[in-house]
C-alpha cells in the first residue's frame, strides 16, 4: 500500500519500539511512528490506548523505557538533562485538552510570557508577534481579558496562539475540542485547519473523526498501546483492513453509510449487529 | 461574563441591623452622658491612654511576628517542597515541631533560653522581653505559614506545571512566573487569619512580664481596687481586641468568597 510518508525524504519525527509503562501498566508496547515535515497525522483510538502517551514521549514531559524517539536531529529517548529537553522543548508547541491557560495572566501576557522569558525576545517584538497571532486565531479583540473571562472555544484558540508564540517546528495536539460542547467546537477546528494548511507540522490526537480525515495525510489507530493500522485516511476510513479498526470506526462514525459492506445474509443472526437500529 | 445569582441581591449594611444600629447608638448617648458622673468611668479614663500604649506593644509585637514569620516561613516552606531530601528533612522538622508545640511553652522558652543581653564586639546590645515575645510568636507563625505556602503550591493544579514545561521553561521560571504569582492570592486569606490568630497571642507576653495591654488593664484594676472598674476594664480589653480582630477576620472571609470562583 503506499503512504504518503514513502515519497519524502527523512521524517521529522521518527518513533521506533517505544515502550513506557505506569507501575505494572503498559501504556505503550512498541510505537512506531512517523512524521514528515509539513504533514498533518491523526493519531485515533479508544480511550486509555496511549494516545495521549504518545505526545508526551515525543516533547520529553514523559520520559520512554525502551525504543527510540528522533525529533529532527534529537534524539528524544536519549536526552539526559532538563536542559536539554528545554532545547527540544523551544521547538515543539503543545496543546492540551484543558486549555491550561494560566489564569493570573491576561490573553496577552500568557502568550509572551514564554518567548520573553525562555527566547529573551524584547517585549515590543513578543506583543507584536503575539497580537499578530491572536489576529490569525481572531482572539484579537479579547487581548486584555483574563482567561476565566472566555468561553472554553476562545481559551483553547489562545492556547493554539501560545504554543504558535514560541515558533515551534511543530505542534502537538492532545484531544483540543473533547472539553469543548459542539457549537465551539468548530472554531477550534478552523484554526487548526489553517495551521496544516501553511504547512505547520501537526500531530493531532483526536476523537474528531470527520475532522481527521478531512485534514490528515496520515492517519494511525492506536489500541491497547499499540499501533494497529496505518495508512491514507481514505484507506483507514474508508476500506479498513483490521477488523478492530473497523469496529472502532463504526461505533465512532455511527454512520452506517461508512462500514464495509456486509458479506454475510442480513437475516443471519450473527450479521444482525451490523446493522443500525433505527427503531 | 457575569454570573447570575439566584439569590436577590443584598440589602445595604444600615438596613440590614437596624436593631444594632440602635443599640450601639443607645450606648453611645449613655457613655457622653451618662458615664462621665461615675467614678469608675472617670477612672478608665484616667487609665485609658495607658492602656491603649498596653494595646500598642500588642499590635507592635503581633506585627513584628507576623514579619518574621512570615519571612521564615517562606524559607522553610520554600525548603519544604525542594526535589531533593535533604533540604526537605529540616523543613519538616521545623513545622512540625513548631506547629505541635503550644505557644505559650515558646514564649517562655524564647524567653528563658535567650540571653537578656547580647555582647557583639564591644558593645552590650540588650535583649528586651517583647522581642522575645516577638521570637517566641514568630516560630509558630513560620510552621503555620511555611504549611499555608506548601499547600497553595499544591492546590496548584499539576497541569499548570506541565503546561508551563512544555513551553520550555525552567523549573525555576515555573516557579517564578507560573506558580508563585498564583500562590500568593492563594495564600493571603488564610495568612490574615493567621495573622488575627497571633494578634490574640499576643495576650500571652504577659505572662513574661511584657508591658502589654493585659498587663497595664491588671496594674490598673489592682490600683484602682473596685470591682465595678476591674469588670469594666476587662470588658474594654475585650472590646479592644475584637474592634482589631473582627475587622480582619471580615476582610478575610470577604477575600474568601471572592476568590473561591478564579
Amino acid at each position: 500500500m503506499p503512504s504518503p510518508e514513502t515519497r519524502v525524504g527523512q521524517p521529522l519525527i521518527s518513533l521506533r519500539d517505544v515502550h513506557l509503562s505506569f507501575g505494572s501498566n503498559r501504556v505503550l508496547k512498541g510505537i512506531d511512528l512517523d512524521v514528515q515535515r509539513g504533514q498533518a497525522v491523526s493519531i485515533i483510538g479508544p480511550s486509555g490506548s496511549g494516545k495521549s502517551t504518545i505526545l508526551r514521549c515525543i516533547t520529553g514531559l514523559l520520559p520512554t523505557e525502551r525504543g527510540s524517539i528522533r525529533v529532527g536531529d534529537t534524539d528524544v529517548h536519549a536526552l539526559k538533562s532538563e536542559a536539554q529537553r528545554i532545547e527540544l522543548r523551544k521547538r515543539v508547541g503543545f496543546v492540551f485538552q484543558q486549555y491550561n491557560l494560566f489564569p493570573h495572566l491576561s490573553v496577552l501576557e500568557n502568550l509572551v510570557i514564554a518567548p520573553r522569558k525562555v527566547l529573551g525576545e524584547t517585549a515590543t517584538n513578543a506583543e507584536k508577534h503575539a497580537r499578530e497571532l491572536l489576529a490569525k486565531v481572531r482572539m484579537e479583540h479579547k487581548a486584555d481579558a483574563y482567561p476565566g473571562q472566555l468561553s472554553g472555544g476562545q481559551q483553547q484558540r489562545v492556547a493554539i496562539a501560545r504554543a504558535l508564540a514560541m515558533r515551534p517546528e511543530l505542534i502537538l495536539f492532545d484531544e483540543v475540542t473533547s472539553a469543548l460542547d459542539p457549537e465551539t467546537v468548530g472554531e477550534v477546528l478552523t484554526v487548526i485547519r489553517e495551521l496544516t494548511e501553511e504547512g505547520m507540522t501537526c500531530v493531532l490526537v483526536t476523537h474528531e473523526m470527520r475532522f481527521a480525515e478531512d485534514i490528515s495525510d496520515v492517519v494511525y489507530f492506536t489500541e491497547n498501546g499499540l499501533i494497529v493500522e496505518h495508512g491514507s485516511p481514505e484507506h483507514i476510513f474508508q476500506r479498513p483492513t483490521n477488523e478492530r479498526t473497523q469496529t472502532f470506526l463504526r461505533h465512532a462514525l455511527g454512520d452506517a453509510g461508512r462500514r464495509p459492506v456486509a458479506s454475510g445474509d442480513p437475516f443471519l443472526l450473527s450479521n444482525i449487529s451490523r446493522y443500525s437500529l433505527s427503531v | 461574563m457575569a454570573i447570575d445569582s439566584p439569590v436577590s441581591l443584598p440589602l445595604g449594611w444600615p438596613r440590614r441591623h437596624p436593631g444594632k444600629l440602635v443599640l450601639l447608638a443607645a450606648v453611645l448617648l449613655w457613655l457622653v452622658f451618662g458615664a462621665p458622673k461615675s467614678p469608675v468611668f472617670a477612672a478608665l479614663r484616667e487609665w485609658s491612654p495607658a492602656l491603649a500604649a498596653g494595646f500598642g506593644q500588642n499590635i507592635l509585637i503581633s506585627l513584628l511576628a507576623i514579619a518574621i514569620g512570615s519571612v521564615l516561613g517562606l524559607l522553610v516552606g520554600a525548603l519544604a517542597v525542594s526535589p531533593l531530601w535533604i533540604t526537605r528533612l529540616p523543613a519538616k522538622i521545623w513545622v512540625q515541631v513548631f506547629r505541635n508545640a503550644p505557644w505559650l511553652v515558646l514564649i517562655y522558652f524564647t524567653t528563658y533560653v535567650f540571653p537578656f543581653e547580647l555582647h557583639i564586639g564591644k558593645s552590650w546590645i540588650s535583649f528586651p522581653d517583647w522581642v522575645k515575645v516577638t521570637l517566641g510568636l514568630a516560630l509558630p507563625a513560620s510552621a503555620n505559614v511555611a504549611e499555608i505556602f506548601r499547600g497553595a503550591i499544591g492546590s496548584i493544579p499539576s497541569t499548570q506545571w506541565e503546561a508551563a514545561r512544555s513551553l520550555a521553561f525552567t523549573r525555576a521560571q515555573i516557579f517564578r512566573s507560573i506558580i508563585l504569582p498564583q500562590c500568593f492570592k492563594r495564600m493571603l486569606p488564610p495568612w490574615m487569619n493567621l495573622y488575627a490568630v497571633i494578634t490574640m497571642g499576643t495576650a500571652l507576653a504577659s505572662l513574661v512580664g511584657v508591658h502589654d495591654l493585659i498587663d497595664t488593664a491588671q496594674i490598673a484594676s489592682n490600683t484602682v481596687n473596685r470591682t465595678g472598674f476591674t469588670v469594666l476594664i476587662y470588658f474594654s480589653v475585650l472590646a479592644l481586641f475584637f474592634a482589631y480582630c473582627y475587622p480582619i477576620s471580615r476582610f478575610t472571609q470577604f477575600l474568601e468568597r471572592r476568590y473561591a470562583f478564579s
